[in-house]
């Protein structure tokens, strides 16, 4: 790799052979082009300054527990991103396997069990569940993959619809055994310290399990962009799929598999979501795959195909959560959470997409 | 008799990078006449006509129309100033009727709101009546056949009270009815006084209803002739008439015994029709024809990303499938295809991904891992190997020029190691320079024992590189001639063979 130090000379240098228009012009683009990170660190020093613990470690502590529990969905939907698709079923979908964990991992002993025959709650049995939950959500993925690349459907379309079934199952299984709908609750404590256990402290937060687990996510996910043929392809895929075709690659399996190993993806944030939130409800899950979604945009995934890293994921998850983080300790209200969300998302999307344009 | 200019183009120039499409070109329709403009394919006819649209802006020259100088901004504007084409492939709105398509853009209004169906209805009717077309106004466009939809483009032409109408190719998806009438129409339109620009290859079709010819060349004006004057060939040789200098290296590939046999090949969803060729080991197989004779075609049938309907690939006496690319590639073809930057490139993804893409297996290390470090050295080997100009290996492809990703694309098929190497116009949109090297890179091939097939729309660079050529014409083989005492005349009759 180049020296940073001689890149940084080297466009001094080029600097200075532009005129005017073009060192104009030149800024312009330099701004713009990472506008989303000015005002993110605007943002930082606004908030530190107004609210003084908001550069402190616990804080600090708190933001990197919610990027561990907001990355993995974000790493899933980041593949069909690529594929020019997107995933709208990714919310419902952890919905409903966070529903199924919390199930099968209730307490033996509480009195609103809904399946009250199943086994003792071991380490045994909550790696069981956690494969199952997997299992459904790389089913889910499995059936959005199938219909995009066998019948040429746009993933818009086809992950709406999964999403809505989805969610009809959600609601059919919360009414099982005279449950009426009741939230999934008395998770036993084994299945809550798996997940949710003190893994160290830092300053004096706890931080819970699932960073490491999300830790191993992205190293497992790095591996399969960057250095598997599969990696390859899906990259392949994204940027021109007829050229894929023509190399060799098969764009059909490849299709599939990046919408299954998304559904996988959040087959995982299911399970990490029910303890995270004490219970499961019926609209857990609501509107999950718009934050990732936005967090991928942010992080340089482009809409455009083909483009894309974990780093940048990781970043953008990143720059969501401070944003959020220092919002609420700011007290913005919910009502104009949304409306800021919404701003960001369509400010990076422009930016975005501002790259990928050709100059007339 | 003496009839007015109508349309005058004079010292037309247009220049992309590393081209010179058009060079000092000029061109005069005079009213109540039928111009025909031929020439070979990129000889610079639709250039021209891009330019007369405004398409394309002109670097240099002047168009007027009636004496009055012209400057299109786009076909709009020409057509609003009555200049209109019916373009080969039709541009229509396809799930729209008939009134729509004729009307899109200036609906008669009433009140400047609301749409005067009526008015548009009986507009239309009329200007059918008039041109003897007989086609049901509110049928939608989807559903008719493309003769049908062309004549309803040719009334939106004359709706607009047209002077000056290009035809381009009108008669390639006509029946022999289809194009008495076109042709019919033609006349009609003449008799009235409009000025008609008719391109097309049919040499049989021009002499029959053309008043004038210019032809071109290499971007050139070459000669405008009265039909009458000109015969068919004294065309063709106007249309060829180049030198062949030496910018192609020296051949020395030796072909050796037939290895590749193709028989039969029938297309299920396009028109080739029992295609059949042997190749020999180290040989460089031309492929010659107009454009939609079924090259491309043939190429892409053979690797399998057309359907076949019937037919046999055979590669050293063994069958070959190929239902895939991927299967392709796996019994030793590989494919280099015409639209470098739809079906070659990734244009967002480096160097070195769009080298090692197709052959990943090289790289594979326990069965899933890729190494970085063997891709990298493939990719630098062919990087030197072609002279690539790159800043580096993970450089964006579409950064690069046309001749430097076309390298690069040539490598990502080395890399497979093909027995058989199917070109699909490898030299298109490339300098001179670049050309020379793909050439010579081509020879070495053919020298190493692989075999070359390779489609091209330059004639001289089939003589230039090949040992055979085969032409196509309309889907079939024409005839098969040795590139050593060939002409381009014979080759250029032949493409004309059924069309």
């Amino acid at each position: 790799m180049t020296n940073p130090l001689k890149k940084v000379k080297q466009i001094g240098a080029d600097y200075k052979q532009l005129d005017e228009k073009d060192k104009k012009q030149f800024w312009v683009d330099g701004i713009l082009n990472n506008a989303l990170y000015i005002l993110m660190a605007l943002f930082v020093v606004y908030t530190a300054s107004v609210k003084p613990n908001f550069l402190t470690l616990g804080s600090f502590a708190n933001l990197i527990t919610q990027v561990a529990a907001y990355l993995p969905m974000a790493l899933g939907i980041a593949g069909c991103i690529v594929l020019t698709g997107t995933d709208l079923s990714a919310g419902r979908v952890a919905g409903l396997t966070a529903a199924v964990a919390g199930v099968l991992l209730q307490k033996t002993d509480f009195a609103n069990k809904m399946f009250q025959n199943l086994p003792e709650v071991t380490i045994g049995w909550i790696l069981v569940a956690l494969l199952t939950v997997i299992a459904i959500g790389a089913f889910v993925g499995l059936v959005n993959g199938f219909f995009v690349a066998k019948f040429s459907l746009h993933p818009f379309i086809v992950t709406l619809s999964t999403q809505l079934i989805t969610y009809g199952i959600i609601l059919w299984f919360f009414g099982l055994n005279g449950n009426n709908g009741q939230p999934i609750s008395g998770l036993d404590k084994a299945y809550k310290d798996f997940v949710g256990g003190e893994l160290f402290r830092l300053g004096n937060v706890a931080i819970p399990m699932y960073v490491l687990y999300a830790a191993i996510l992205v190293l497992v996910m790095w591996f399969i962009w960057n250095k598997t043929a599969f990696g390859k392809n899906m990259f392949a895929v994204g940027s021109n799929a007829e050229a894929a075709k023509v190399s060799g690659v098969n764009v059909f399996w490849t299709t599939v598999l990046v919408h299954t190993l998304a559904g996988a993806m959040y087959g995982y944030a299911g399970f990490v979501e029910g303890v995270r939130s004490g219970s499961v409800a019926a609209s857990t899950g609501l509107n999950a795959e718009c934050d990732a979604i936005a967090a991928c945009v942010i992080g340089g995934v482009s809409f455009v195909g083909g483009t894309g890293s974990i780093s940048g994921i990781i970043l953008g998850v990143f720059v969501l959560r401070i944003i959020f983080v220092a919002l609420t300790m700011l007290g913005v209200d919910s009502s104009s959470l949304y409306i800021i969300k919404g701003a960001i998302i369509l400010c990076a999307c422009a930016l975005d997409m501002r790259k990928y344009l050709v100059k007339k | 008799m003496a009839k007015d200019v109508l349309l005058k183009m004079e010292g037309i120039t247009k220049a992309f990078p590393g081209v010179k499409a058009l060079d000092n070109v000029s061109l005069e329709v005079k009213a109540g006449t039928v111009h025909a403009l031929m020439g070979e394919n990129g000889a610079g006819k639709s250039t021209l006509m891009k330019c007369l649209f405004g398409i394309y802006a002109k670097d240099n020259g002047h168009i007027y129309l009636e004496g009055k100088e012209i400057d299109f901004k786009s076909s709009k504007e020409a057509l609003d100033n009555g200049v209109a084409m019916v373009h080969q492939e039709l541009n229509q709105a396809l799930k729209r009727n008939v009134m729509d398509n004729i009307w899109l853009g200036r609906y008669p209004t009433i009140a400047g709101i609301a749409v005067n169906e009526r008015k548009m209805r009986e507009d239309t009717e009329a200007i059918f009546k008039e041109l003897q077309i007989d086609v049901d106004v509110h049928r939608v466009m989807s559903t008719m056949p493309v003769s049908q939809r062309q004549m309803v483009e040719i009334a939106k032409a004359v709706s607009y009270n047209s002077k000056v109408i290009v035809f381009d190719e009108p008669t390639s998806s006509l029946t022999e009815e289809e194009v008495e009438h076109l042709f019919d129409i033609i006349n009609m339109l003449r008799d009235k006084g409009v000025g008609i620009i008719y391109i097309s290859h049919k040499m049989a079709e021009i002499k029959r209803i053309s008043d004038e010819i210019t032809i071109m060349r290499d971007g050139q004006w070459v000669a405008t002739r009265p039909a009458a004057e000109l015969e068919m060939n004294d065309i063709i040789r106007l249309m060829v008439g180049r030198e062949l200098t030496n910018q192609f290296p020296p051949k020395t590939n030796k072909p050796g015994e037939v290895t590749l046999k193709v028989e039969n090949l029938t297309g299920q969803y396009n028109q080739l029709k029992d295609v059949s060729f042997e190749a020999h080991k180290g040989e460089v197989l031309g492929i010659a024809g107009l454009d939609s004779s079924g090259r491309t075609e043939t190429l892409e049938s053979i690797f399998g990303i057309r359907t076949r309907k019937s037919g046999t690939i055979t590669l050293d006496g063994k069958k070959c499938l190929n239902r895939n690319a991927g299967e392709s590639i796996k019994n030793g073809f590989a494919l280099l295809t015409e639209e470098r930057r739809a079906t070659g490139i990734f244009g967002v993804l480096s160097i070195k991904d769009n080298t090692v893409i197709s052959s990943l297996k090289r790289h594979k290390r326990f069965g899933v891992y890729l190494s970085e470090k063997s891709q990298r050295e493939d990719t630098q080997y062919y990087i030197d190997a072609m002279r690539t100009k790159t800043p580096s290996q993970d450089t964006k492809i579409r950064s690069l020029s046309g001749g430097n990703q076309q390298k690069v694309i040539i490598g990502r098929w080395l890399l497979t190691e093909p027995e058989v190497l199917l070109l699909d116009e490898p030299t298109r949109g490339i300098d001179v320079g670049a050309k020379y090297e793909i050439y010579q890179l081509i020879l070495d091939l053919a020298n190493k024992g692989k075999t070359v097939l390779m489609v091209s729309s330059e004639m001289p660079e089939l003589l230039g590189v090949c040992d055979r050529i085969v032409v196509m014409s309309g889907g079939r083989v024409a005839g098969e001639v040795d590139a050593r005492n060939t002409t381009q005349e014979e080759i250029m009759t032949l493409a004309a063979k059924y069309v």
